[in-house]
């Protein structure tokens, strides 16, 4: 494997915030999540439960309830009494309609999709119809006192059962009258608690399901008004509930973490009769299930710990793969860490703020495993607060150390940092270019001279780095085709020559950052006057024998911009007009498509070819220059990748290289850190894939035979980011479960036996 | 009815009842074994398996313990060994089975049934609770707690109002032997009852003589937690005041670094006649208490009692009474005297009879001390080994001191002179000696037997020898006073005459030396003699009683041994049947005495068959007037015996009415003969 010098890095705070409501896409393949923050996600069941997009929070924002319409329209609903319709392309919150009943508990879709109903907290219902480019009000239900907490449609969306305090309600909804008033806790009066409905759901046969805060799940049959069955399954509260499509299947989750299967099943062998029965009882969560979800191959679980679960049902899987994997998902699928690596800084992203840490040194060596004392302590250098109530989209640092860039939805900030001995200053680089916000993605160019921008419809932003401290927009790449969907991941390579980006159709663009040179007739120009638009120059390759370093075509389309190379560091602008611009001119090549999500990417420094991670755990290696896959990865796609490779549950979340050792490819996921080394033989499923610990015991010849390409460390968990430093120095950084644990409130205080 | 078919539905089944169970109506058969259920359903003949996973978590294995059907419908119950009970459910599928969970049991479920409606399950362990279960939930359940002990099956009554359950120790309901004997075989004085560990925690007074628990002590006071591998306070050694008024207990808790210990002393409360709690030492010692005795000093007062303890810390303690300052004048118990001897370990303690001198041993020595001045007065030693055992002679041999150490020497120290007076090689196991003689008995082990040497100390030649006494370790050994002097013929039983001998050897037998046969033992002979007298004197039992005598007499010409025709009468047979099953000899001991209480000899009884044969010709020719009469007669006698000899007569079956109505017909001039 190589020995490294590892920091490990334990000071990254992130306390990830609770999943407060989840909502599955109706016959899609998708899985929409809320956080506390008011942060929403959107997972991907076709792609390994790749978590697809990210629409970071808003202070003001908090959704209470999420649900899918018309299709693939996503529509949340919170405590500031709008409703909010999210774009999922440009992953922003695209509009925002008051429900004007107070602050929004529920909203619930009905099965075609047309009509959003929403229980306020002012007790009333109310009803919006689906229109193309928003959403429109249509009238009121029945409003009697008492908030509404919780909304189901029957599934011919002629009734509504809304869930409050102490009872539930069942509306017409052709006649907006209440039809039933249920008392829910009619049974135990001599307790002088009210009873919280905190979920319900309505069944195609009339039957209503509701979970309350005494833990119990019972089922109603709403036309007599009566009890059919009561099952008390906590001793807390069961906060949330959601039925399967073919209604024979519920999952409850607990206010103690708990979560519990409901299944419809016969009485006896053959017989139409059939009761539900509490189950399969799982506890994965340490704290209030608020949200959960039922997919038809997996119940999905959300908590206040962060946590997001999804645990398969077995007997609904095909075949033995990673379908059939408990997945547990608490930290983002994507980077919030990032590396200067010769300033040896780490910029951490939170929520609402930045830190940025110089890592610590030590000058002693030891044999492995062992732990060296430090000689200086990790130094928090500086904190920088967002201002305003967005939450930060992206962020980075350059590799010198010296620029930080980070992005909301509505801003792009730029600052440069200056070290004077142990004093940090950090200036805000003013008159940023007005780009097309916000940012999915921010990368610094290797020399740390230009700053790529990841944005919306498929574009990239080339930004040119200016000492002492300004910054110039040099050009756009856009895929040739077209696109609407953001850039989420992007990748330069060291040379500067190349830039890999990929968007949310999953498409990678390979844009040249050299293609062609401009020619000298343009000489004794200034920085400042830029030439006449001219029609002399037709074509960039006849301009001239200077190169051009950079290009951009300004957002208006105007035409194109040049930096003519002088020599000796000068360099001058040029603009040609979007006439003597070639179409495609910056793009290089397509990667082929592949069905499944780009998870991580990154381009050789020395080969230049273009290593990319899947979702499904598959990993590619694309050749830039060649455009076409390697012979490597050819033969990695004929022999396959093992069996508990492809098996794990959590993406590659970051690629590296170390220059030492051309052969070798760092790459790591939230549970371990692999060496794949090319040079090896590739293993077959009947060797151990994790074999670390056993070729340490066993002797050299014997080890020589027993080596496979993929050296996987499990040293390191929960790891949030992995890189390398220098060729052999590592930096690690890992996020204990418990330092999150101690964070979180209290959870309920239960009784164990033997404790 | 006989199997016509056989057939193998299921293999690898387990050998416990427990773990099979039909289904509803009998449509299926499941059974469990190690991690694995097996259903069989007979109309489709398809077998389906289910296994849980084989992983031990820290909870303990999941492995199968038991199982049961639900009644009416498809749901399996199974029990398993981590304390769950799973319920199965659509098992006929064999992808898309399901469990729901239930735990309450920390250990093994030991068994389970389902009420006969199905709407509630009943479940028990090691817990000794049985828990009700409504509905299949967890939250509610009931539970009746504090069954005694581990139950081991549940059953319910067919109408569904009665469960019966079976627990661990129901095998032993009157005398409980629990697995460690610690405290010793110790004779309560008052009521000469064997006492020794009971239930855990308890002392149990066990009679003897009429094989009954009399009662049962709770010494520990402490709440027993049913739960395997906790270490819990049990009580580790008990003695008894000479009269019996004081009784002293030590209750230790096995801790490896740092046992816990407890002083008790109890007093008899006259009043409510058992032992009241007077005072409570808390770590009495600072290591295990390796022996305790009190002064026996009959005639003196209570403030000569004295209480010795003897410790693993290398001390000795003296306890005594001293009156407590409050009105009451009660008296509570306080450390009077420490004694220590070159920093060993103190090993036995033990009073003269007089009480005058106290022998403490330490290892390999004996020292004797003054009990007025607590003078180390001399020591005693035979080199090498430990001292494993001490006592004082008694009686006429006072003078002398008896120890046996565990290199294999008995070794008698004369007081007087202060020498060793006799040495034995022997390896001793038990040194007991008996409180109304001078006589002494030591069981050796040696060889893989147990022997049993009685010796008086003045003589170094013992005076019975029995080898091999049984093949396993004898343990402890206590003479028990007889209620009355035994006569006893033999020279060689002589020392049974005034106590009897017990011992309880390492399987938990208890065993006791008699002179006599066992069917004599069995025979209260002065008890019967009893009912016969107490028969009131009329025509009939004159008549039986001669008919009796004559039967015996005949008995005696033919040198047989007491055989009837009717079993009932035999006394080795009734005496058989009413004897607790646990407390009777082995079966093979019993056998001859059985068969031969069965047999008649054969002169007798072809002699009486021909005369039947006579006499019942004879019979039929009579008139039918003169039966009537006889009948009614019969009866009238029959009643009155009734009353008087309770249960004898009722068993007069028709052949012995028979036979008494042949009798009185008969010609009785031949009886005056006799």
């Amino acid at each position: 494997m190589g020995e490294f010098e590892v920091h490990r890095v334990r000071f990254f705070g992130l306390v990830p915030a609770g999943v407060r409501c989840l909502a599955c896409q109706p016959r899609g393949g998708r899985l929409a999540l809320a956080r506390t923050d008011g942060a929403v996600e959107v997972y991907n069941f076709a792609a390994n439960y790749f978590q697809e997009k990210v629409i970071p929070g808003h202070e003001t924002r908090s959704v209470e309830a999420l649900c899918w319409a018309a299709g693939d329209r996503l529509f949340g609903a919170g405590l500031s009494g709008d409703i909010t319709e999210y774009d999922l392309a440009l992953l922003c919150a695209a509009r925002s309609v008051d429900g004007c009943g107070g602050p929004i508990w529920s909203m619930a879709a009905n099965s075609s999709g047309t009509l959003l109903a929403i229980g306020c907290e002012d007790g009333s219902v109310k009803l919006f119809q689906v229109v193309p480019g928003g959403i429109q009000f249509e009238r009121n239900l029945d409003r009697r006192k008492g908030r509404i907490l919780c909304l189901s449609w029957h599934p011919s969306d002629t009734h509504i059962a809304a869930g409050s305090i102490d009872f539930l309600r069942v509306f017409d909804v052709c006649s907006g009258q209440t039809v039933q008033r249920i008392m829910v806790n009619y049974h135990v009066l001599k307790v002088r608690r009210e009873c919280i409905v905190w979920s319900i759901a309505f069944l195609s046969n009339g039957t209503i399901v509701t979970s309350d805060s005494f833990g119990r799940v019972q089922f109603w049959d709403w036309q007599r008004g009566t009890l059919m069955e009561s099952h008390t399954v906590s001793t807390s509260a069961v906060l949330s509930l959601a039925v399967s499509e073919e209604e024979d299947s519920i999952v409850v989750g607990t206010s103690t973490g708990a979560t519990y299967q409901f299944q419809l099943l016969p009485v006896k062998m053959g017989s139409l009769e059939k009761r539900w029965v509490r189950t399969k009882p799982f506890q994965h969560h340490t704290h209030d299930v608020r949200a959960v979800a039922h997919s038809s191959t997996a119940l999905i679980s959300g908590g206040l710990d962060a946590q997001l679960v999804i645990r398969p049902l077995m007997e609904k899987v095909q075949k033995k793969g990673y379908d059939a994997a408990l997945r547990k998902f608490t930290f983002p699928h994507r980077r919030l860490v990032s590396c200067a690596r010769k300033a040896r800084l780490l910029l951490f992203q939170f929520s609402q703020h930045l830190e940025l840490w110089r890592l610590g040194s030590t000058d002693e060596t030891g044999k492995d495993g062992e732990v060296l004392p430090l000689c200086r302590m990790p130094e928090h250098l500086v904190q920088l607060k967002s201002k305003g109530p967005e939450h930060i989209y992206c962020s980075c640092v350059s590799p010198c150390g010296s620029w930080i860039a980070y992005s909301t939805a509505s801003r792009f900030h730029l600052y440069r940092v200056q070290y004077e001995g142990d004093g940090v200053s950090i200036k805000k680089v003013p008159k940023v270019p007005k780009l097309l916000l916000p940012a999915y993605q921010l990368q610094f160019s290797s020399d740390s001279g230009s700053l790529f921008v990841a944005s919306a419809r498929g574009s990239v932003h080339v930004l040119q780095l200016l000492e002492p401290g300004g910054c110039k927009h040099l050009h756009t790449f856009r895929p040739p085709s077209g696109s609407s969907e953001a850039v989420y991941l992007l990748a330069s390579s060291a040379d500067g020559h190349w830039l890999a980006a990929v968007g949310g159709d999953w498409a990678i663009h390979i844009y040249d950052m050299k293609c062609f040179k401009v020619g000298a007739g343009a000489g004794g120009m200034t920085p400042t006057s830029l030439p006449p638009w001219g029609a002399g120059c037709q074509w960039v390759q006849r301009i001239g024998p200077l190169p051009v370093s950079h290009c951009c075509i300004p957002r208006a389309g105007l035409g194109m911009g040049l930096w003519e190379e002088m020599g000796g560091g000068h360099r001058w602008p040029r603009l040609l007009p979007s006439a003597c611009c070639p179409p495609a001119l910056q793009h290089h090549s397509t990667v082929p498509m592949y069905n499944c999500a780009v998870t991580a990417l990154a381009i050789h420094p020395i080969t230049n070819n273009l290593v990319i991670a899947y979702s499904d755990q598959q990993l590619f290696e694309f050749s830039i220059p060649e455009k076409q896959y390697t012979a490597w990865s050819r033969m990695v796609q004929n022999c396959g990748l093992h069996r508990v490779w492809l098996e794990r549950d959590s993406p590659i979340t970051h690629i590296t290289f170390n220059p030492k050792n051309p052969s070798h490819i760092l790459l790591h996921d939230t549970y371990m850190f692999c060496v794949l080394d090319k040079s090896l033989p590739l293993p077959d499923n009947s060797a151990l894939l994790m074999n670390q610990s056993t070729l340490k015991q066993l002797p050299e010849t014997a080890r020589q035979r027993q080596l496979h390409a993929f050296k996987i460390c499990k040293k390191f968990q929960p790891l949030l980011y992995a890189d390398l430093l220098d060729e052999n120095c590592l930096v690690m950084v890992e996020r204990p479960i418990m330092d999150i644990k101690t964070q979180l409130p209290l959870p309920i205080q239960q009784k164990k036996f033997g404790t | 009815m006989e199997a016509k078919e056989l057939s193998v539905v299921l293999d690898g089944v387990d050998a416990s009842p427990k773990c099979i169970a039909f289904g509803r109506e009998g449509e299926y058969v499941a059974s469990v074994k190690e991690v694995n259920l097996q259903v069989f359903f007979f109309k489709r003949k398809q077998l389906n398996r289910f296994s849980v996973s084989t992983v031990k978590t820290k909870s303990g294995n999941n492995q199968f313990a038991c199982i049961a059907c639900h009644p009416t419908e498809d749901c399996i119950a199974t029990g398993h060994a981590d304390g769950k009970i799973r319920l199965w459910r659509n098992f006929y599928h064999k992808k898309d089975y399901t469990f729901s969970t239930l735990h309450w049991h920390h250990d093994t479920v030991m068994d389970l049934a389902f009420s006969m409606e199905g709407t509630s399950l009943l479940s028990g362990g090691v817990e000794s609770v049985l828990v009700l279960w409504h509905n299949e939930s967890n939250c509610q359940k009931d539970f009746l707690p504090r069954l005694g002990s581990a139950i081991e099956y549940i059953s319910m009554s067919s109408d569904g109002t009665l469960c019966c359950t079976l627990h661990t120790d129901n095998s032993k309901p009157k005398h409980i032997l629990s697995r460690d004997v610690k405290t010793g075989l110790v004779v309560d004085p008052r009521t000469k009852a064997l006492v020794l560990n009971g239930e855990p925690g308890h002392l149990q007074f066990y009679c003897l003589q009429s094989d009954q628990q009399l009662f049962s002590l709770d010494i520990v006071q402490r709440q027993y937690i049913h739960q395997a591998g906790l270490n819990q306070a049990d009580l580790v050694k008990v003695a008894f005041s000479a009269q019996g008024k004081w009784l002293a207990t030590v209750e230790e808790r096995e801790e490896v670094t740092d046992p816990e210990l407890q002083l008790k002393l109890w007093l008899y409360d006259e009043e409510t006649q058992s032992f009241k709690l007077n005072t409570r030492i808390n770590m009495p010692h600072e290591d295990h208490i390796t022996d305790m005795c009190f002064r026996e000093m009959d005639e003196l007062e209570d403030d000569s009692l004295i209480l010795v303890t003897a410790g693993r810390d290398c001390v000795f303690k003296v306890w005594v009474m001293v009156e407590d300052t409050d009105p009451e004048g009660s008296v509570s118990w306080s450390c009077d005297f420490v004694g220590s001897y070159h920093n060993y370990q103190a090993t036995n303690c033990c009073f003269s009879e007089d009480g005058s001198l106290l022998a403490v041993s330490f290892e390999e020595t004996v020292t004797v001390w003054d009990s007025i001045t607590w003078d180390l007065k001399c020591t005693f030693c035979h080199p090498p080994g430990k001292i494993r055992n001490i006592c004082f002679g008694r009686l006429t041999c006072s003078k002398y001191l008896i120890g046996a150490t565990d290199y294999g020497f008995l070794c008698c120290w004369n007081l007087l002179s202060c020498a060793l007076e006799w040495s034995a090689h022997l390896n001793v196991l038990v040194l007991q000696p008996d409180p109304l003689s001078e006589h002494i008995a030591a069981v050796s082990w040696l060889s893989k037997e147990s022997s049993l040497f009685v010796f008086k100390p003045n003589e170094p030649r013992p005076i019975y020898i029995q080898r091999n006494l049984c093949k396993e370790k004898i343990q402890l050994a206590a003479f028990v006073p007889r209620d009355e002097p035994e006569t006893i013929v033999s020279e060689k039983y002589h020392w049974l005459r005034r106590s009897q001998l017990f011992f309880l050897t390492d399987t938990q037998e208890l065993m006791t030396l008699s002179t006599k046969s066992l069917e004599e033992r069995l025979t209260p002979s002065s008890k019967q003699l009893a009912v016969e007298e107490s028969l009131p004197v009329t025509p009939f039992s004159l008549l039986l009683g001669k008919h009796r005598r004559q039967q015996s007499h005949e008995d005696i010409d033919l040198g047989k041994q007491v055989h009837n025709k009717h079993k009932q009468d035999s006394p080795a047979v009734k005496e058989l049947l009413h004897t607790p099953a646990h407390v009777l000899p082995s079966a093979s001991f019993l056998c001859p005495i059985f068969i031969n209480s069965l047999l008649i000899s054969k002169e007798n009884k072809s002699a009486e068959e021909v005369a039947d044969e006579v006499e019942m010709e004879s019979e039929k020719t009579e008139d039918d007037s003169d039966e009537e009469r006889g009948v009614t007669e019969m009866e009238q006698e029959d009643t009155s015996a009734m009353e008087l000899l309770g249960e004898m007569t009722r068993k007069l079956s028709k052949s012995q009415e028979k036979e008494l109505r042949k009798i009185r017909k008969m010609d009785y001039s031949w009886i005056s003969a006799f």
